[in-house]
């Protein structure tokens, strides 16, 4: 049952971060952190479609999330949900047209065998 | 240029601290409040006013608004490496406050998980989609 968790928060958590990542490109940087300001560029951003979709993707994640560490113990729990790092990678260099060299190839093959050891 | 270049690695550092803070401890909160079972979509709905399970969720919710805020200036493909400390973090939260055991194989498989994302992250300054935005990137 474990390993389906891990499923569900892997596409989610992939789908969410990457949607993110899109959404808050296109609003642009934040630079005032004033209270009214963020209220106004949360009140922007709940329009955007990207962001819209990631915080679905991740509540989706979430709630995976809260039954996978109902079983799982949370040393085992979070390190396997990592294999999020390689999709995301591969998603950042195709999506988000992110220059992704060999270091980061490498990078991820060293992601999922860290992976590998900790779910054994 | 050099203040805006220092400004921004400042600015991305506090949040990036943010970030990984709460997302460690929102996690750790969670597992503490987390009964042993959950039967039911209907517990999944409850549990979510156990006060530590509560106290999960606001800091994940913090995490949700701090990553988005340094998504809005920096790379996915800086934020990813920068922000996996996060996981050497809950190994030790696990280890110190949960008792939870952490094998040697363990261990290893988190010392490659961060090998791997410090990799990744070589070279990659946080605003480098910006540089390939007006270009197609080969």
């Amino acid at each position: 049952m474990r390993w389906v968790w891990i499923g569900v928060i892997v596409a989610a958590t992939t789908a969410g971060e990457v949607m993110q990542a899109m959404g808050m490109r296109r609003h642009g940087e934040i630079r005032d952190f004033r209270p009214g300001a963020l209220g106004r560029a949360m009140a922007v951003l709940a329009r955007n479609r990207f962001v819209i979709g990631s915080v679905i993707a991740m509540a989706v994640s979430f709630f995976a999330n809260i039954g996978l560490l109902s079983i799982a113990e949370l040393s085992f729990a979070v390190p396997a949900t990592a294999v999020t790092y390689v999709m995301e990678t591969v998603l950042a260099k195709y999506v988000l047209k992110e220059n992704v060299n060999r270091l980061r190839w490498a990078g991820a093959s060293l992601v999922i065998c860290g992976v590998a050891l900790v779910s054994l | 240029m050099q203040t805006e270049s220092a400004r921004l690695r400042i600015k991305t550092w506090i949040c990036a601290t943010v970030v990984v803070l709460s997302n460690v401890f929102g996690n750790f909160f969670l597992k503490r409040g987390m009964p042993p079972r959950l039967n039911g979509p209907l517990e999944y709905i409850t549990v979510l006013f156990e006060p530590w399970v509560s106290l999960g969720v606001l800091l994940l919710i913090l995490w949700l608004l701090s990553r988005m805020a340094l998504l809005s200036w920096a790379d996915l493909s800086y934020v990813l490496p920068v922000t996996s400390v996060g996981y050497v973090l809950v190994a030790l939260v696990g280890k110190v406050l949960l008792h939870e055991q952490i094998t040697g194989r363990r261990w290893a498989g988190i010392l490659l998980i961060v090998a791997g994302v410090a990799l990744v992250s070589g070279g990659t300054s946080p605003q480098t989609a910006k540089i390939h935005a007006g270009s197609a990137a080969p």
